[in-house]
């Protein structure tokens, strides 16, 4: 039982990284992705919001199910998540302040991020239930977390390199991007082996 | 941005900036999510490009002809919900009528609702123009960003599988480059591809000896440069050199 969640979350981190493998949340990787503290703050933000929008939209698809509506998916759950990313702005910066001033700048980016949505419909695709899909939520935060600490550290880097003119900036990023990425290649197959699932 | 000058824009102006000067995924960086994530095969590429120039066109005609009752301080609640609209639509589409493009595209297809160029245009265009005009800027944009997939989609494809549309192209002695065809090959492939659009508008600008566009108050709203960085301040903007360059050769052309 545990060697399941260990796995779902484990590979939701490494093997199927949302960044990395599976290209969700590629603005924010590229954007905010500069500094270590803003990449910090926005990788946190958005393992939040995954996890509170999937605990809201599982049982949420079960009405729709239950109501023959599967077809209002994608409306339901890309209103449900900006309203609640709404409500939680709303919520954090009454009740707690200082966690605002770190995070409050990133939430309303993450309406239309689609790690979040993705997230929501991946879980469902999957066939996950209600504590699965919590955990697959919580490890596509902490694989996004994960990716952007990873890659503000390289990007240090990347800015005192002298690339040729035509790929300074996006381009040299993207390569560096690709470099990260077959880093994370190297994950894949070993959850299985470990946990044996 | 233009936009608000799009009055005086032709038709063809607000059509043809979506292909090139103004590009989606190569000069914006928008929509990079489905630019990488689809572009295995040109099929994927192009059905993800003609998915998302039907909800463009279709999201920017509803919302032009709404433009005047969706009130502001509902406005992006409402263009969310007519994007969603008709991405159930495309979906429902694609299911009945292409399942394999369906079992291809997977969870991107819905994610179109998500897409930053789709939010972006309505947002920008076709809420403050009226319905022809969203309608090309829309078909622009559409045709724009699928170029691109397929260009992406083209280049993997022959590197990563050796074929293009599924008919064998490479000779077989040539081993297929499978990294081509993972993600690390997708975000390699896009950086090339910037890069060369990058390289042609500064030759093109250098050839013409035109500054790189933008303005002193606002450096990188146009720049052709388009590092996506959006801070002249940044240590890796690379405007400031390429002036001092194009300066040094227009000095040396004079002299």
């Amino acid at each position: 039982m545990m060697a399941q969640y260990a796995s779902i979350l484990f590979s939701m981190v490494l093997v199927n990284n949302f960044v990395l493998v599976r290209f969700l949340g590629i603005c924010p990787f590229l954007g905010v992705s500069k500094k270590l503290d803003s990449a910090a703050g926005m990788g946190a933000a958005v393992t939040l919001v995954i996890v509170l929008a999937i605990a809201v939209t599982w049982p949420i698809q079960q009405l729709l199910v239950a109501w023959g509506l599967e077809y209002l998916q994608t409306i339901a759950f890309i209103l449900v998540i900006a309203t609640l990313v709404q409500l939680l702005e709303m919520a954090i910066k009454r009740f707690i302040p200082p966690l605002y001033e770190s995070l409050g700048v990133y939430l309303p980016l993450i309406t239309t991020n689609c790690a979040v949505l993705g997230a929501a419909i991946l879980t469902i695709d999957e066939g996950y239930t209600y504590p699965q899909a919590l955990v697959a939520g919580l490890g596509a935060g902490l694989g996004f977390l994960l990716a952007m600490v990873i890659f503000s550290g390289v990007r240090k880097r990347v800015e005192d390199a002298e690339p040729p003119e035509c790929f300074r900036g996006m381009p040299i990023t993207l390569i560096s991007a690709a470099i990260t990425a077959i880093a994370f290649m190297g994950f894949s197959g070993v959850i299985d082996h470990l946990f044996g699932v | 941005m233009a936009d608000e000058l799009a009055a005086k824009q032709s038709g063809w102006e607000i059509f043809s900036k979506g292909l090139l000067t103004e590009n989606p995924s190569l000069r914006q960086m928008l929509g990079l999510c489905p630019t990488l994530a689809v572009t295995t095969a040109v099929t994927n590429g192009l059905g993800m490009g003609v998915a998302t120039t039907f909800v463009l066109v279709c999201s920017g005609l509803a919302v032009s002809l709404l433009r005047k009752a969706i009130p502001n301080s509902v406005r992006i609640p409402a263009l969310i919900t007519i994007i969603a609209s008709f991405v159930t639509l495309v979906m429902m589409l694609v299911k009945a009528y292409l399942p394999a493009l369906d079992d291809a595209l997977g969870i991107y297809l819905p994610l179109i609702v998500v897409n930053c160029i789709v939010l972006g245009r309505a947002e920008m265009f076709a809420s403050k123009n009226p319905p022809g005009a969203a309608i090309l800027d829309g078909l622009g944009m559409g045709l724009g960003f699928t170029v691109s997939l397929v260009l992406m989609s083209a280049v993997r494809e022959l590197l990563g599988a050796g074929t293009l549309l599924g008919v064998k192209i490479m000779p077989s002695f040539i081993e297929p480059m499978l990294i081509m065809v993972t993600p690390a090959g997708g975000f390699a492939v896009l950086g090339v591809l910037i890069a060369a659009s990058v390289w042609l508008e500064q030759r093109r600008l250098r050839k013409l000896g035109l500054p790189l566009g933008g303005s002193p108050e606002n450096p990188c709203d146009g720049c052709a440069l388009a590092c996506g960085l959006d801070d002249p301040a940044d240590p890796a903007c690379a405007r400031d050199a390429f002036v001092e360059k194009v300066e040094a050769a227009l000095g040396e052309r004079d002299a």
